[in-house]
């Protein structure tokens, strides 16, 4: 089956030839009034046109904070201190707002977390998709209707639900129509924050494969952040883990939960108790992270590491590249020299 | 009767709720004839997506609401003639609710020690100024706070939402409670301090022999803390048992629909051509029937017409289903 929007895509994408989204050296600051806090600490990653990448990590470890630097969206006292953020070539750090508008919802979208709850209360979801497109140039009223029941179509909504207000539609409705909202100029990259977090295991799960099917259609990339390891497990190709606003580790999806290299990724696979096998004795990972204005002067993971040991303490830790794989500790390295 | 009381039981328990006014006024039917019971010295896992009723149940057990029918016993007595301020407020202390934020559920402008010595001083009034101050620092080491004199000291803001979350069990703990009711008391928290809050659960019934009703919507977790899971659909029950007896042979067509659709990581995904879109029914003025047959592949003619029992399949385990009580082998996902 094939879609409209899907088609539109032929006709006016222009093709990308190299990675669609190239993230440089990129860090992130808050000035507060008595301190610096180095949210997002020099991470650099490429994202290939159609690809998944899953970034993971816990509350405050900074990947709420990259996802609104890549799509420009840091507001005082945040901002970039440092680094590229270069999407289809072009460099977005310092444009202005006049000139990101021209690149954001068209060629690249964001689906916040809670989206369900951005919706406009007061207005049917038609008017808000009509304001959408108009805002980028689309004002013929028959080219409006068909985008918008193809979009919303496209995530399993009847385009009849075009005149409803979101409060007559359920949690995962409005979810999927916020999802159809960044659809509409079919872009190259969508950015997705903690988009099933609000829903139910069942809801959640037909979301998934909703937007994995939307993304073998569109052939759009997705950055897809959650909390929930195990939810991206079958859905992303690449795995990025963030701890304490840095790339833990960053490989194949199948490669990091198969053969994870950092003892936090260990620890956050660990951490899910599971509904089949035996049932075993978890710990989780005691302590918590790092207060970020003030972080560890080695390995920012050491004062929860289960291996830690006294150089870990010494100086910070690069990453490494190992089988593929980026992984922040020095064991992990040593661990696969030894094997050579 | 003679089996041994429970230590709650509920018997046809519902709540509904009016909505719209004129007209426009409807029934909403949030919990329907729940029959449960809950054990001395055990946890029991209420799991059901959102709407389901199960919060509706922690807060009729906490008699923030009243029940529309039906009744509610404590140690084999009758909720309904708990009425004095101090039999109320000795329920209250048998039976404290952990709730699931965190960060709202503790005044921010008071020291933590504020909650926990006020619990004490209302609930136990026999103990002096010093003797709650060592009750407290008792009790918070108990639930893993420690250093226990300087945490208590400390604000609300200057603690993690796990620390947070086990305040607000040392907050039920200190009034010696039978029965902690916990809404979704991990769901907040960040993965890697969910699992000590889970085992801290398991450690206050081995250790301190309260018993949990543990609300929430991940079965992973339902098995690892919980003794029995007790699974909602639109407002009723659809199956009870064992926690491994439901794992292991799910009966009810909904339970299997539930059990599909948990990540697992250490497993392959499977996604049948008819895997379920479908979202749970808000139950307004219902008809006889299941309420699961809308979404249910393996329904029959009787489950339009009626409204499928509790009955017991095999022993400790019952589902409310139609094709299961035939004694057909129920496969639906």
């Amino acid at each position: 089956m094939t879609h409209a929007l899907a088609d539109d895509r032929n006709g006016l994408a222009s093709p990308v030839r190299g990675p669609v989204l190239e993230v440089q050296n990129l860090s992130v600051e808050y000035v507060l009034e008595n301190k610096v806090v180095r949210a997002v600490d020099d991470v650099s990653f490429e994202v290939a046109p159609g690809e998944f990448l899953g970034i993971v990590g816990e509350s405050g470890c900074g990947k709420s904070t990259l996802l609104f630097a890549i799509a420009q969206l840091l507001t005082p006292p945040a901002g970039v201190s440092g680094g590229t953020v270069t999407f289809k070539g072009e460099n977005l750090v310092g444009l202005t707002e006049k000139e990101l508008a021209a690149v954001r919802w068209r060629d690249m979208s964001v689906v916040m977390q809670s989206a369900m709850n951005a919706l406009n209360p007061v207005t049917t979801i038609a008017a808000q998709f009509r304001d959408a497109m108009r805002a980028h140039g689309v004002t013929s009223k028959p080219e409006i209707e068909r985008r918008s029941a193809e979009a919303l179509r496209m995530v399993g909504i009847d385009p009849a639900h075009l005149k409803s207000y979101p409060h007559q539609l359920s949690g995962g409705m409005r979810q999927r129509a916020m999802i159809a909202m960044a659809m509409l100029f079919t872009p190259d990259l969508v950015i997705m924050d903690e988009p099933t977090s609000a829903l139910d295991v069942v809801a959640q799960r037909s979301l998934m494969i909703q937007i994995k099917e939307l993304q073998q259609e569109l052939g759009f990339a997705i950055i897809f952040v959650t909390h929930d390891m195990s939810l991206v497990r079958h859905f992303s190709d690449r795995l990025m883990v963030m701890y304490a606003g840095q790339i833990a580790e960053l490989g194949a999806t199948r490669q990091v939960f198969d053969t994870p290299r950092h003892p936090y990724s260990s620890g956050l696979l660990d951490a899910f108790p599971s509904i089949r096998g035996p049932k075993v004795q978890l710990l989780g990972i005691p302590g918590r992270p790092p207060d970020l204005a003030r972080p560890p002067e080695g390995c920012r993971f050491a004062p929860r590491c289960p291996r830690v040991q006294d150089r870990c303490l010494q100086a910070p830790v690069p990453l490494f590249g190992i089988d593929d794989v980026l992984v922040r500790c020095l064991r992990a390295r040593d661990e696969v020299s030894a094997h050579d | 009767m003679t089996e041994p009381e429970p230590l709650l039981r509920t018997d046809g328990m519902s709540k509904h709720f009016r909505i719209g006014g004129g007209l426009a006024r409807q029934t909403l039917h949030a919990v329907d004839d729940v029959s449960l019971e809950i054990g001395a010295h055990e946890i029991v896992a209420l799991a059901g997506e959102s709407g389901s009723g199960k919060s509706t149940i922690a807060r009729l057990l906490a008699r923030i609401y009243e029940p529309t029918s039906g009744e509610i016993y404590f140690s084999g007595r009758p909720l309904s003639r708990v009425k004095s301020r101090a039999d109320q407020l000795a329920y209250r202390s048998d039976v404290p609710m952990v709730f699931q934020d965190p960060f709202s559920s503790i005044n921010p402008v008071f020291r933590i020690s504020h909650g926990v010595l006020r619990s004490l001083k209302l609930h136990r009034p026999e103990l002096s100024r010093d003797e709650r101050t060592a009750e407290a620092i008792r009790i918070f080491e108990i639930v893993g706070l420690s250093p226990a004199g300087e945490i208590l000291n400390r604000y609300p803001h200057e603690l993690s939402g796990g620390q947070r979350q086990r305040v607000g069990f040392a907050q039920a703990l200190a009034m010696r409670p039978k029965l902690i009711l916990a809404d979704e008391p991990v769901s907040m928290l960040d993965v890697s301090i969910r699992i000590g809050l889970l085992n801290l659960m398991a450690q206050l019934r081995d250790e301190q022999g309260v018993s949990i009703l543990y609300i929430t919507h991940d079965i992973a977790s339902a098995r690892y803390v919980a003794d029995r899971l007790i699974v909602m659909y639109a407002g009723q029950i659809a199956e009870q048992g064992a926690v491994e007896d439901v794992l292991a042979s799910p009966r009810h067509p909904y339970t299997q629909l539930l059990l599909s659709a948990v990540p697992d990581p250490k497993a392959e995904l499977t996604i049948g051509a008819d895997t379920d879109r479908g979202e749970p029914p808000k139950v307004i003025n219902p008809t006889p029937g299941c309420r699961f047959r809308f979404r249910c592949p393996v329904a029959i003619a009787a489950c339009a017409t009626e409204t499928p029992k509790l009955l017991q399949l095999s022993p400790g385990h019952d589902a409310a289903c139609h094709v299961a009580q035939s004694g057909a082998e129920v496969k639906a996902f």
